[in-house]
């Protein structure tokens, strides 16, 4: 870092800022380069209302489209900060302090409670934007809270990958949010209460190979990537190309991995009715 | 033809002077055996130093010494009557992952073990000790034998990681290790793992969530391979040792952690130098983790397991 990156820019960018809003007023479809109007875009949810790409979306989102209005948020447990003191061409810790800043999130997961269409539940979403949304003490932590919490309220868990794999940045420790978080999943089992993940782009690695591959029911969005090993290490491994659309939703349904591909519009319904399905005891007895 | 290291090549040298030393004494019958004796002295000194500050990017290529005993050679000096059992009962037999019953020191118990192979048949054989979906699906099978029967598990690791192919995602790797990894802590028996080489990411968990992670000196055990996160954090592969480094991959550093719950001493210059006493050391330190384990009941078992891995990573060494 220098004084031009550290001082220059950021004013340089503060004088143009007013001049990126009318930008910011249009998305380009990275699928079908169509131009989109904000609002319309946020109308359906970040899904291309001209070919149907679903965009990758924010945690927050995610918690604000499947609930009912009036969900909660909890707060996570800490974990120590740069556990191994990590560094590469940057800190770890910096790393972290810039996507604190950028996402306005503590890691890489939201954790909220709340009813979607009158069900009780409890939501876990992972936040891509966050250090590509991967796993270390704090995502362990976040998904071990979501479980407790879903337990302690009798209520469904539902979560939303969205991650690269493990954080390389917290070495062997990442490693071992997979044995952490495959035992979350088990207290909300061991509770009788429905585990229901959902998969989207992209989800791969070390959440692929723990909690996400263990719900009762596995969804998946429309062209989510997913799998456990990244395509170029596959390809420079066995030598072969790809097949098409390889490791995306719906290749995965063809392979008997998902029970499903829904398209986002469509989830939240979907969600309420497997919950209302599934607890048809809990529904009843509150019923009468 | 013996293997050198890098690092190991004033051994190499001293080593082949000895060879040398035999080779032109003996039609002449030469006296020999005193300068015999003093190179022995230097070979063991430069041992000692060489070996007692080895870099974790050394210690990474030790733990993949081609010499180094194997899973295979562990279950056959250790374990007697070993009877292998084949098959996921779905798709196929995984050769990268062993297994089946056996008695390790009396006693019955399962044993489990990814094989990297020696040579090249075995290597290809065993497909470089990367397992299939079907390998862990095995393994998972094994496990739930042993519950059936209350049997302990041993496991012995040393993986690259799982094969990542085309097949392999398609038949579900990821649900595979996620399974293995769910019936080591759900096992209502004792299980001891020991990572006696590399313990490559989730390859190497899916067999090593168990009651007692026991790992060798110079073994290995990260989330990611050195190569591979130096190709994507410094986006130059040639930056390994570094990013070993950073890993704080080492048995030593895992300890400290508290990820793993024993160190075991190798012998002077590695197991590879000495194989027979690396295989008795691991022998001895499951027997005795073993002991304690068997005392205690399938609930207290699965309660302290669990009790253990959500600990792990609530200190780091930053705080000390």
């Amino acid at each position: 870092m220098n004084w031009l990156t550290e001082y220059v820019r950021p004013r340089i960018r503060t004088l143009l800022g007013r001049r990126e809003i009318p930008d910011n007023l249009w998305i380009q479809c990275p699928a079908c380069e169509q131009m989109i109007f904000q609002r319309e875009l946020e109308k359906h949810l970040k899904v291309c209302p001209h070919c149907g790409h679903h965009m990758r979306a924010r945690a927050e989102e995610r918690l604000r489209w499947t609930f009912d209005p009036g969900y909660g948020l909890i707060e996570l447990p800490k974990v120590p900060l740069d556990p191994l003191r990590f560094r590469d061409s940057k800190r770890y810790a910096d790393r972290l302090r810039e996507a604190r800043e950028k996402t306005k999130l503590e890691d890489a997961i939201l954790v909220g409670h709340g009813t979607i269409e009158g069900a009780k539940s409890v939501i876990a979403a992972m936040e891509f934007e966050f250090m590509g949304g991967s796993m270390g003490a704090a995502v362990g932590e976040g998904i071990l809270a979501a479980a407790k919490l879903a337990v302690l309220q009798e209520a469904p868990l539902i979560v939303f990958t969205a991650s690269g794999g493990a954080r390389m940045q917290e070495g062997a420790i990442s490693l071992m949010q997979m044995p952490r978080t495959v035992i979350a999943t088990r207290l909300v089992k061991e509770a009788g209460l429905p585990f229901i993940v959902v998969l989207t782009d992209p989800t791969t690695g070390g959440v692929t190979a723990s909690f996400a591959m263990l719900g009762d029911i596995h969804i998946a969005e429309p062209g989510a990537l997913i799998g456990f090993a990244g395509a170029r290490v596959i390809e420079q491994t066995v030598r072969e190309k790809l097949p098409e659309g390889f490791q995306r939703a719906e290749y995965l349904l063809e392979h008997g991995i998902l029970d499903m591909v829904v398209p986002r519009g469509e989830l939240r319904s979907t969600l309420a009715r497997l919950i209302r399905l599934l607890c048809t005891q809990k529904v009843e007895s509150e019923a009468a | 033809m013996r293997h050198f290291l890098d690092f190991e090549k004033p051994i190499a040298e001293l080593e082949s002077k000895i060879d040398e030393l035999r080779r032109m004494s003996e039609p002449e019958g030469m006296n020999i055996a005193d300068e015999v004796e003093r190179l022995n002295e230097k070979v063991e000194r430069q041992l000692r130093q060489i070996y007692a500050k080895l870099t974790p990017w050394q210690k990474t290529q030790v733990a993949r010494h081609p010499d180094r005993p194997k899973a295979g050679d562990y279950i056959r000096a250790l374990i007697t009557e070993f009877t292998p059992l084949a098959g996921d009962r779905a798709f196929a037999d995984d050769a990268a992952v062993l297994s089946g019953l056996g008695r390790f020191r009396g006693r019955s118990v399962v044993v489990l073990g990814t094989e990297k192979g020696s040579d090249t048949e075995s290597r290809v054989k065993h497909n470089f000790g990367m397992a299939r979906p079907e390998g862990y699906r095995k393994a998972r099978r094994m496990m739930a034998l042993a519950g059936r029967f209350g049997l302990p598990i041993l496991s012995f690791v040393d993986t690259a990681g799982a094969f990542p192919g085309i097949e392999a995602e398609a038949r579900g790797q990821a649900e595979a290790i996620a399974r293995s990894i769910e019936a080591c802590l759900e096992a209502p028996v004792p299980m001891v793992a020991s990572i006696i080489g590399e313990g490559g990411s989730g390859g190497a968990i899916a067999l090593a969530a168990s009651d007692c992670v026991l790992m060798l000196e110079h073994a290995i055990y990260s989330v990611i391979s050195p190569e591979g996160c130096a190709s994507i954090l410094w986006r130059d592969a040639s930056q390994a040792p570094v990013a070993a480094e950073a890993l704080r991959l080492t048995a030593e550093d895992l300890k400290r952690l508290k990820l793993v719950d024993r160190v075991i001493a190798e012998p002077l210059g590695g197991a590879h130098r000495d194989p027979e006493s690396a295989i008795q050391a691991v022998g001895d330190a499951i027997a005795e983790a073993l002991g304690p384990l068997l005392a205690l009941d399938s609930t207290t078992l699965k309660a302290r397991r669990r009790e253990k891995f959500l600990e792990m990573g609530r200190e780091g060494l930053a705080q000390r």
